[in-house]
C-alpha cells in the first residue's frame, strides 16, 4: 500500500513538471499583453515594465528563472494586471474560498447523488426509479451556467430566500454549491444505481439472502462496498470537473475565488496569474486523484494486497 | 410428519420470448434426516424447484404460480418476510454451485461465516468468531484461526466450497439444500466435498437435498432419488431400486450416459435430441421426441403413478407394463 | 452467473430463423421508447436547423434596432433579441453551429481515441502499459483549463475550437476501444482465423473492426452531448464563436445577462439545448443497452 502511494507520488512529479513547462511555453506565445490595455505608455516606460517582469530576457532564461523561483521558493511571480500584488498573495486570498465552494459542491453531489442512486436501484423499474433517474439525466443535460441563473431567478429574485451573489453569509453558500454540484450529483446517482444493480444481481447476494439476511442487511453490509466502487473511481475526474465548474459558478455568483481570477486573467492576458493558477489547479487535481485512487484500492480487497 | 411436504409447485418465468414453465406441478416429501437426490439436465427445473422453496427466485421475471411447501406447519411459499428470515440460514441452509461467485469478494471470510450466527442467535462477536474457527476446522481448512481473516480470492475452489459448507452448517440446520456443489470443482476435490457433507450429515442428523446432473454422485450418497425432466418429476425411487429396476426411459438413458459405466474405446453415448422449449405447452410426455419407446398414446397427459410401494414413474408404457427397461448398473 | 435459470431452447426438429447480433440489437432499441423519441427528436431538429440555412441563410443576423427585444408573437415565434434579431432564426442557426461543432469534435475525438486505443490494445505489452498510463495521467488533469489557454493564445477560430474540444474528449473512447480490442484479440474466433491461415491485416479488417464499430458508435453518441456542453461552456466564458454568428452557448450567455428583463432570451435556447442533450443521452443509453449482450436484463 505504501509502495503504491510512493510510486504514484513519484509519477506525479514529472507530470507536474511537464505541465509547468508546457504551460509556460504556451503562454509565452500568447499575443497581446497586459500592457496593451493600459493607458498609452512611452517606450521607456514599456522597457522598464518589461525589465521588471523579466520579459526582456530570452525565453530560455525566463523559463529557468521561473522554474528556479518556483521550485526553490514556491514563488509564482508577480501579477501583470494587479500591479504590486504577487500571484501567491492573490491565490492565498482566493484559493481557500474556491476550495470551500468545491468541497460544498462535492458534498452536495455525493449526498444527494448516492441517496438517489441507491434508492433507485432498490426500486428498479418502478416510479421510485424512473423519477429520480430522469431528474438525474436532466442534471447532466442542463449546464451549470443555465441552472445557476435559473436558480438565482427563482430562489433569489422571485422568492427572495437568498442573495443573488456574494459570499458573505453562510446562506450564500447554498445556491452556488447546488449549482456546482448538480451535474455531478446526476452523474453519481447514475453510477451508484448502475453499480448497485450489478452487485444486487450477483450470486453472493443470493447467498446472503439464503442465510436469512434482511433486505436492509443485504444492502448495507453486502452491496454498498462493491456497488459504490464505480462512484469512487469517478471521484478523481469529478474533482477535476468541479475545478472547471467553479469557473462558471464563481463568475455567475460573483464569488471572489481563484477560478474567477483565472477567467479574468484569461481576458487580461495576465501571464503569471494564468500560469500560477494552472499550476495550483494541476497540483490540487493530482493530489485529489491520488486520494481517490487510494480509497478505491482500499475498498477493493483484490487490489489491496498486490 | 415429514419435514418438508411440497404439493403442486408451479413456477414460471415471464420473459420476452414467452412464459417459461420451469417447474410444472411438482410434489414430493422429505423426512427428517433423509437424503434425497434430485437429478436432471440443465433446464429440468431441479434447481428452480429448490430456489422456489427458499423464495430465492427473482420475482420479476419469475413467479411462483401455485402450490404449497409445508415446512413444520409453515407454508414456505406464502410465509411472511419475518418467518422466512427466521428459517433461511437457520433451519434450512443452502450451498451453491460456484463458490467463487457465491461468496462476497469484498468481505472477509470471518465476517461471512459468523453472519448466520449474528443474524439468528443472540451471541457476541467474539463467541461467534470462536465458533466460526471451530466450524472451519471441522470442514478441514488447515490453520483456520489465521486463514479465517482472509478474503475469498485467497482460497482455492475446494477450500471455498468448504467455507460455504461451514457457513451453511454453523447454525445446525434441519435441512441442507446443496445445488450442484461439486460441479465446478476438480474430480478429486469433488470426492472430498462429498465425503465432508456425508460426515456432517451423519453428525448433525439433518436432511439433505442434493441437486445434481450426475447420477454417479447420487449413487454414493442419497437414500432416495427423484429424476426431473422439463419441469416435472419423471421417476422417483430409493437409490438401489432406481438403478436396478429403472422405470423411465429418461432415467435409463441417463444411466447409459455415465462415462465410467461404458465400454472403453466405444464412442460415448449421448441422448439424441434436445430438451424441449418450456415456453410452449407440451402435450403428454415431454420426453417423447427423444424416447426410443415413444408411441401415439404417449402424447396424452401422464401423471406420476406408483408401480410399486415407494417407486413412482411418469412413463405410461411402464405403468402399463408394456416395456421393461434394461439397466447396466454394475454396482 | 450460474446457468440454473431456464433458457429458451428449440423444440427438436424446428429451427427458428436466427437473429444476427445487429438485428437483435435493433429490435431491442426499437422497444426502448425513450431512445426512439430521442433519436427522432434529434433527427427532426438537425433537419430543421440545416433547412433553415438553406431557406433563409441570413435571417439570424438581420437586425432591427428600432424593434429591440420583443416577447414571442405571431411575427416572431420566439421573440427578438436586443438588436431586434429574430430568435427563432438565431436559435436554429445556433443549433447548426452547436451540432456541427459537436459532430466535428466527436469525429476528432473518435479518430484519435480509436487509433490510440486500437494500437495500444492490439500491440499490448509495454507500449500498452505506457500508453494507458499517459491516459490515466491526462484524465486527471483539468483539461478545460488547457483548452481555455489554447484558445486564449491561438485565437477563437471555429476549427481550432472543435479540434481543441475533440483533443480533450478522446480519453474514454481510447480506453473502451482498447478494452474491446484486447478482449477480441483473445477470443476464439481470432485463433480460428489464424488457424485458417488468414493474415493479421485481414483479421483486423474483416473481423475486429465490425465488432469494435458497434461500441464506438455507442460511445460516440454519448460523446456528442458532452462536447456540446463544453462548447457552450466556452461560449459562456466568451471564448466561443464570434458575433454575429451564434451558437447555443453564446445565446445562453446573452440570455443569462438579460434574463430578468427578457426571460425568453434565455428560456428558448435553454429548452432547445437541454432537449437535444436529453435526446442524445437517451439515444446513447438505448444503444448501449441494446448492444449489451448480457440479455439477463429481462
Amino acid at each position: 500500500m505504501l509502495r503504491f502511494i510512493l510510486k504514484r507520488i513519484l509519477q506525479a512529479i514529472p507530470v507536474l513538471f511537464i505541465v509547468a513547462t508546457a504551460t509556460f511555453f504556451l503562454l509565452h506565445k500568447m499575443p497581446g499583453g497586459p500592457f496593451d490595455t493600459e493607458k498609452a505608455m512611452t517606450p521607456e516606460m514599456k522597457k522598464q515594465l518589461e525589465a521588471y517582469y523579466g520579459l526582456d530576457k530570452p525565453v530560455g532564461r525566463q523559463y529557468v528563472d521561473y522554474m528556479k523561483r518556483l521550485i526553490l521558493h514556491g514563488d509564482l511571480g508577480m501579477s501583470q494586471k494587479y500591479f504590486g500584488w504577487s500571484v501567491n498573495e492573490l491565490l492565498a486570498n482566493s484559493l481557500p474560498i474556491s476550495m470551500e465552494l468545491g468541497l460544498e459542491g462535492m458534498v452536495f453531489a455525493l449526498f444527494f447523488g448516492l441517496l438517489a442512486g441507491i434508492l433507485a436501484s432498490l426500486r428498479k423499474n418502478t416510479a421510485g426509479d424512473y423519477i429520480p433517474m430522469s431528474i438525474a439525466t436532466l442534471g447532466i443535460c442542463i449546464p451549470s451556467f443555465v441552472t445557476g441563473p435559473i436558480l438565482i431567478l427563482v430562489f433569489a429574485i422571485w422568492l427572495g430566500w437568498f442573495n443573488s451573489s456574494g459570499w458573505f453569509f453562510p446562506r450564500d453558500r447554498i445556491l452556488p454549491a447546488a449549482t456546482l454540484g448538480l451535474y455531478y450529483m446526476a452523474y453519481i446517482s447514475r453510477l451508484a444505481r448502475g453499480g448497485m444493480l450489478e452487485i444486487l444481481n450477483q450470486d453472493f447476494i443470493r447467498t446472503a439472502r439464503a442465510k436469512g439476511a434482511s433486505e436492509w442487511r443485504v444492502v448495507w453490509r453486502h452491496s454498498l462496498r462493491g456497488g459504490l466502487l464505480s462512484v469512487v473511481t469517478f471521484l478523481g475526474p469529478a474533482v477535476s470537473g468541479i475545478v472547471t465548474g467553479s469557473l462558471v459558478v464563481e463568475t455567475i455568483f460573483n464569488i471572489p475565488g481563484a477560478a474567477r481570477f483565472f477567467v479574468r486573467a484569461a481576458f487580461d492576458r495576465d501571464g503569471p496569474m494564468l500560469m500560477g493558477t494552472t499550476l495550483v489547479y494541476a497540483v490540487l487535481v493530482v493530489v485529489m486523484n491520488l486520494l481517490a485512487d487510494i480509497v478505491s484500492v482500499w475498498m477493493n480487497p483484490k487490489l489491496r494486497f498486490e | 410428519m415429514p419435514l418438508l411436504q411440497v404439493t403442486n409447485l408451479r413456477t414460471a418465468f415471464y420473459t420476452r420470448h414467452g412464459i417459461v414453465r420451469a417447474v410444472n406441478d411438482v410434489s414430493f416429501s422429505l423426512e427428517r434426516g433423509e437424503t434425497l437426490g434430485i437429478v436432471g439436465e440443465s433446464g429440468s427445473g431441479k434447481s428452480v424447484t429448490c430456489y422456489s422453496l427458499m423464495r430465492l427466485i427473482p420475482q420479476p421475471p419469475g413467479r411462483i404460480e401455485g402450490g404449497t411447501a409445508m415446512f413444520d406447519n409453515v407454508d414456505l411459499l406464502k410465509a411472511t418476510p419475518e418467518q422466512l428470515g427466521s428459517i433461511r440460514g437457520k433451519r434450512i441452509s443452502m450451498i451453491f454451485q460456484d463458490p467463487m461467485t457465491s461468496l462476497n469478494p469484498y468481505m472477509r471470510i470471518s465476517e461471512q461465516i459468523i453472519e448466520p450466527l449474528l443474524i439468528h442467535e443472540k451471541i457476541s462477536r467474539a463467541d461467534a468468531l470462536k465458533r466460526a474457527i471451530t466450524a472451519l476446522e471441522e470442514v478441514g481448512v488447515p490453520d483456520a484461526a489465521n486463514r479465517i481473516r482472509g478474503y475469498p480470492h485467497e482460497f482455492s475452489g475446494g477450500m471455498r466450497q468448504r467455507v460455504m459448507i461451514a457457513m451453511a452448517l454453523i447454525t445446525k440446520p434441519e435441512l441442507l439444500i446443496a445445488d450442484e456443489p461439486t460441479t465446478a470443482l476438480d474430480v478429486t476435490v469433488q470426492a472430498q466435498i462429498l465425503d465432508l457433507v456425508k460426515k456432517m450429515q451423519r453428525e448433525l442428523g439433518m436432511a439433505v437435498i442434493w441437486i445434481t446432473h450426475d447420477l454417479g454422485v447420487v449413487a454414493g450418497f442419497c437414500q432416495r432419488v427423484q429424476v426431473m425432466y422439463a419441469g416435472r418429476i419423471v421417476e422417483r425411487a430409493p437409490t438401489e431400486e432406481l438403478f436396478h429396476h429403472t422405470a423411465h426411459p429418461y432415467t435409463s438413458a441417463l444411466q447409459k450416459s455415465i462415462p465410467a459405466l461404458q465400454a472403453k474405446g466405444a464412442s460415448l453415448y449421448t441422448i439424441p435430441g434436445m430438451p424441449p422449449d418450456l415456453s410452449r405447452p407440451i402435450e403428454g410426455c415431454p420426453f417423447v421426441p427423444r424416447c426410443e419407446f415413444a408411441q401415439e398414446q404417449c402424447k396424452q397427459p401422464v401423471a406420476l403413478k406408483g408401480i410399486s410401494p415407494d417407486h413412482d414413474t411418469a412413463c405410461l408404457r411402464v405403468q402399463k407394463n408394456e416395456i421393461v427397461l434394461t439397466t447396466n448398473a454394475h454396482e | 452467473m450460474s446457468a440454473e435459470f431456464p433458457t429458451v431452447t428449440q423444440h427438436a426438429g424446428e429451427i427458428e430463423p436466427g437473429h444476427s447480433l445487429w438485428q437483435d440489437a435493433w429490435l431491442r432499441l426499437r422497444q426502448n421508447k425513450l431512445a426512439v423519441i430521442g433519436g427522432i427528436f434529434v433527427a427532426i431538429l438537425t433537419i430543421a436547423c440545416f433547412l433553415s440555412l438553406l431557406i433563409a441563410p441570413h435571417a439570424y443576423e438581420k437586425t432591427h434596432f428600432a424593434l429591440g427585444a420583443t416577447a414571442p408573437s405571431a411575427a416572431h415565434w420566439l421573440g427578438t433579441d436586443i438588436l431586434g434579431r429574430d430568435m427563432l432564426a438565431r436559435t436554429l442557426f445556433g443549433g447548426c453551429i452547436s451540432l456541427s461543432v459537436g459532430l466535428a469534435a466527436t469525429l476528432v475525438s473518435v479518430i484519435i481515441g480509436v487509433l490510440y486505443g486500437a494500437i495500444s490494445g492490439y500491440i499490448g505489452g509495454r507500449l500498452d502499459v505506457v500508453m494507458m498510463r499517459i491516459v490515466d495521467i491526462v484524465y486527471s488533469l483539468p483539461f478545460v483549463v488547457f483548452v481555455i489557454l489554447i484558445l486564449v493564445v491561438f485565437g477563437q477560430h471555429i476549427i481550432l475550437m472543435f479540434m481543441a474540444i475533440g483533443a480533450v474528449s478522446w480519453l474514454d473512447m481510447a480506453r473502451i476501444v482498447r478494452a474491446q480490442v484486447m478482449s477480441l484479440k483473445r477470443q476464439e474466433f481470432v485463433e480460428a482465423a489464424i488457424a485458417l491461415g488468414l493474415r493479421r491485416r485481414r483479421i483486423i479488417l474483416r473481423h475486429m473492426i465490425p465488432n469494435v464499430l458497434g461500441i464506438v458508435a455507442i460511445y460516440a453518441t454519448l460523446i456528442v452531448p458532452s462536447v456540446m456542453l463544453l462548447e457552450a461552456f466556452l461560449s459562456f466564458l466568451g471564448l466561443g464563436v464570434q458575433a454575429p454568428m451564434s451558437s447555443w452557448g453564446t445565446l445562453l450567455n446573452d440570455g443569462r445577462m438579460s434574463m430578468e428583463e427578457y426571460p425568453w432570451l434565455l428560456i428558448f435556447p435553454s429548452v432547445f439545448f437541454s432537449l437535444t442533450l436529453f435526446s442524445l443521452n437517451f439515444l446513447g443509453d438505448g444503444l448501449r443497452d441494446a448492444l449489451d449482450v448480457r440479455a439477463s436484463k429481462d
